[in-house]
């Protein structure tokens, strides 16, 4: 009996050598996939328990904050928002069901600590196996909330956007959209649903969409900017060339009309120079340098500066779109542009044109920093909850689409714009120095218009860049409604 | 005695890291298996001096995990270790001159063991938990009475065998008729209460000892297949052993499929098979060192317990995440021990009865072990039965010490005949 009697303790033994085989491959093999698990109740309790850290603004203000929960010998943890609404979309939520949007969503990593390198990873393996609480890091923006809460305020009620940056370090001072929500509303009861159903005036954007980084919208003669760069840096025309404006340009033998002067007819300016129409924004001398040079010319430039590709910012990447083309609401890259493209509509950024708020603040800042595209960023700093530094933004460019010449030029003719052209109106004082480019987009929506301003100022030593977008306004044209915007947020920001 | 005092030692720095108050619990503890101890000094002076020990910090392991889990728990549970202790000293003083009495009335394990299993199918006391009928009501308690079935059919199997294993290995339907009897009878008890791990459990232990009764394997090879057949047979009939292989199968589900709790599909993780995927989540949690004891996450911040029976069929999954993988694998290295010193006694046992008594209690905890801790691993379908020592249950506790004592009386009868023939 005792020949079976061994087989049967090796059995004996091989089933429980087999359990421990079974436990290691739980608990070190399958444990990181099954940790990402949706519906890990564990890991979500987990992520309860961190002490999430703080988003300050550039000067301290705290833009999301942790408050500690303590029950049954269990301590979680849940966030707070200023409720104003100002910052929502940009920094958005985090639920306690772990979904994360915005600057809370793309940061998770630093604010839930989990941004593992040599020098931390071991102290917090300590933490863990001690049971402490989990701290994450602090981080800190460059926001700066009295621009954005104004951009706000003055957007409240209409849809539309506002970005502020840095032309020289690609900082970024406000990024404000509207409609917005106060994120606090999420940690409710059907929160998401409540926030959801938050509707601007102009029907069909959702709170929860960035315009600033999302909103595609025809720039319309904002994006003269870009005709005018790729008709100077390719040179194929200086600011002086000549024009004759007969109030329209024929296309496909067809009228081209000018915008209409608020009388309602469309203006004719006779003989003009590149900058005059820039200053006067006359559709059809752009629509005669864009037959002229052609809409892959265009394009190629639009793509220098960034079009076509989601701008890097440290909002979740999905949520930047990229400008561009767009046919049917898909980006369009047309492979041959001479046959696909109308280049006299497109060079006054019509055609098929969409652009973010963001890329033509881009643009104006390139235009303002010499032609040197910077960076755009908004985390300044991320701190340890030690205190001690864990990195700072170190600003750089991304791009250098034309000359430090052509900056200049197109500079020179976007201060006559403020000075004598159609931003003239808008009241800019001399002491800010203004550059600008208003853009009134047509949207076959009657008199409905989006309007538009970019602009940097100074002019001479620029400090601030800014794109400015209202959509659906009546008669809205840019040096009317979003001008006046842009003013506002210049003027706090250079404290004049 | 080096090791109880080493036990306890473990004992006292376990509960100490949960509570510093339960030091009292401890010294009462240790003070029990002191009179355990000495119980077995003097009635069983030879026996194999690690098992007591064994099951001892296997208990202590258990309560300290369920008081965790639970102190209310706790206490209850340390009732029925002192009742255990008990029963486990009342068998050694009642069998220390010659347990081998017992195989005179194997007639009557057998069909106590029977009766024991059919239980909880009588009106009135019988209970139905989690789909499977396997609990009585009594006086307030609820038991088990399944887990001592098992030992009195390992009693009753050693014993039939011990008589019958030359002429059953001859193969004449005679002799296997009354085993056929008693075993068809277990089964359908079993499948009657829809108990699959006790079958998978009872008819392991079967075939083992059939094995090492007649050392044919065609035996257990036709049984095994006899199983199967029957097992499928069950299975295309009852909807719930169905599911149970489902789950295991396929725990996480992309589409939604019916849920019997829900009236519209929901994802099968978030119904049939919630608790395995949780606790699988628990134990990945763990990691190589676990997050320490106490410091496991069992509850939501509501207070709601994440793994339904965490502290009954589910415990393994709670120690694995707290004492991590070098813990657990610590545990089961511990169950091995136990196992191997069991067939250690039984190599040396010199009579048939106190072979297969010994070989059949040992595999039986090992194969206990397996069903459970194997179907929270998801090394084999999920059934629900108690983890030896360490899991919540009187019955579990009190057929365990039942168990160690019946090893205990064998290791001293070998050594006392090696002693004597030497």
């Amino acid at each position: 009996m005792n020949t079976q009697l061994r087989h049967l303790a090796v059995v004996s033994a091989v089933l429980i050598a087999v359990l421990i085989g079974a436990t290691t491959y739980w608990q070190s093999w399958a444990g990181g996939e099954l940790a990402n698990r949706q519906g890990n109740a564990v890991q979500l309790v987990t992520q309860l328990q961190i002490d999430r850290g703080t988003i300050f603004a550039a000067n301290g203000t705290r833009l999301a904050w942790s408050v500690p929960h303590k029950k049954g010998g269990l301590t979680t943890y849940s966030r707070r928002y200023p409720t104003n609404g100002a910052f929502s979309q940009v920094v958005g939520y985090a639920t306690t069901g772990q979904t994360q949007t915005g600057l809370e969503q793309s940061l998770n990593d630093f604010l839930t600590g989990s941004n593992t390198t040599l020098t931390n990873a071991f102290s917090q393996e300590l933490d863990r196996l001690g049971g402490r609480t989990v701290h994450g890091d602090n981080v800190t923006l460059t926001l700066r909330p009295a621009a954005q809460m104004l951009a706000e305020r003055l957007l409240a009620g209409r849809c539309g956007a506002v970005v502020a940056l840095n032309p020289k370090t690609g900082a970024v001072y406000a990024l404000a959209s509207s409609p917005t929500y106060d994120p606090n509303l999420i940690l409710q009861r059907n929160g998401y649903a409540k926030i959801a159903k938050i509707r601007g005036t102009c029907g069909d954007a959702s709170a929860l969409y960035d315009n600033a980084t999302q909103g595609l919208y025809p720039p319309g003669s904002t994006f003269k900017m870009v005709t005018a760069s790729a008709a100077l840096d390719s040179g194929a025309y200086t600011p002086t060339s000549t024009f004759y404006d007969p109030g329209y340009c024929v296309e496909y033998g067809r009228h081209v009309s000018n915008a209409s002067s608020p009388d309602g007819r469309a203006e004719a300016y006779g003989n003009v120079t590149l900058a005059q129409g820039l200053e006067h924004s006359i559709n059809s001398v752009f629509c005669n340098v864009g037959k002229q040079i052609g809409a892959a010319k265009i394009l190629k430039y639009a793509k220098r500066y960034g079009f076509y590709s989601s701008p890097p910012l440290d909002t979740p990447s999905d949520t930047i779109y990229p400008s561009g083309l767009y046919n049917k609401g898909k980006l369009f890259d047309p492979k041959d542009p001479a046959t696909q493209v109308d280049p006299g509509t497109l060079a006054f950024g019509q055609e098929r044109m969409l652009a973010t708020p963001l890329q033509m603040a881009l643009v104006a800042a390139t235009i303002a920093n010499h032609g040197n595209e910077p960076r755009p960023y908004l985390l300044q700093q991320v701190t340890a909850p030690d205190g001690s530094i864990v990195s700072t933004a170190s600003p750089s460019t991304i791009a250098h689409p034309i000359s430090a010449k052509t900056a200049a030029e197109i500079n020179q003719m976007m201060q006559l714009v403020v000075q004598g052209g159609t931003a003239a109106g808008v009241g800019f004082p001399s002491s800010l120095d203004v550059a600008g480019k208003t853009g009134t987009a047509e949207l076959n929506l009657g008199n409905l218009y989006d309007s538009w301003f970019a602009c940097f100022a100074p002019a001479t030593n620029p400090q601030v860049a800014i794109a400015v977008v209202v959509e659906k306004q009546p008669n809205g044209f840019g040096a009317a409604v979003a001008a006046p915007i842009a003013k506002a947020i210049l003027e706090n920001l250079l404290h004049r | 005695m080096l090791t109880a005092i080493g036990f306890a030692s473990v004992y006292i720095a376990l509960k100490s890291q949960v509570s510093t108050g339960s030091l009292g619990y401890a010294a009462f503890f240790f003070a029990l298996y002191l009179v355990a101890h000495v119980v077995a000094r003097i009635t069983v002076p030879l026996a194999d001096p690690y098992l007591l020990p064994m099951a001892a910090l296997l208990t202590a392991i258990g309560l300290t995990e369920i008081y965790r889990l639970g102190p209310s728990s706790a206490l209850r549970q340390g009732v029925w270790v002192v009742i255990g202790v008990g029963a486990f000293a009342a068998t050694l003083l009642g069998l220390r001159r010659d347990y081998r009495v017992l195989e005179r009335y194997k007639y009557i394990f057998g069909v106590v063991a029977i009766a024991l299993l059919f239980l909880p199918l009588a009106p009135g006391i019988g209970e139905s938990i989690n789909g499977a009928r396997l609990w009585i009501h009594f006086a307030g308690l609820q038991f088990q009475p399944g887990e001592l079935g098992k030992v009195a059919l390992i009693v009753f199997l050693a014993a039939y065998l011990r008589e019958k294993r030359e002429v059953l290995a001859q193969g004449r339907l005679k002799d296997w008729g009354p085993l056929l009897v008693i075993w068809g009878g277990a089964m359908l008890v079993l499948f009657a209460t829809n108990d699959l791990g006790s079958a998978l459990l009872y008819y392991g232990i079967f075939l083992a000892l059939l094995y090492v009764a007649t050392a044919r394997l065609s035996f257990v090879a036709a049984a095994l297949g006899l199983f199967l057949v029957g097992a499928y047979a069950v299975g295309r009939a009852t909807p719930h052993v169905q599911e149970r292989i489902t789950d295991w199968l396929s725990p996480w589900s992309s589409k939604p499929v019916p849920c019997f709790f829900s009236p519209h599909p929901v994802l099968r993780q978030e119904c049939a098979s919630y608790q395995l995927v949780q606790s699988l989540y628990g134990i990945a949690h763990g990691g190589w060192v676990g997050t320490g004891l106490g410091r496991g996450i069992m509850t939501t911040p509501g207070g709601q317990t994440i793994v339904p029976d965490q502290n009954t069929d589910f415990i393994y999954s709670a120690i694995a995440q707290e004492i991590g993988l070098v813990g657990a694998a610590a545990l089961l290295l511990l169950y091995m021990a136990f196992v191997l010193r069991g067939f250690r006694i039984s190599l040396a046992a010199s009579d048939g009865f106190s072979k297969l008594l010994a070989a059949g209690l040992s595999f039986g905890f090992a194969l206990q072990t397996f069903v459970i801790v194997g179907g929270i691993l998801r090394v084999i379908p999920l059934t629900g039965i108690t983890l030896p020592f360490v899991s919540y249950g009187g019955s579990s506790v009190v057929s365990n010490f039942f168990l160690v004592a019946g090893l205990m009386l064998i290791s001293n009868r070998a050594n006392r005949d090696q002693a004597v023939a030497a």
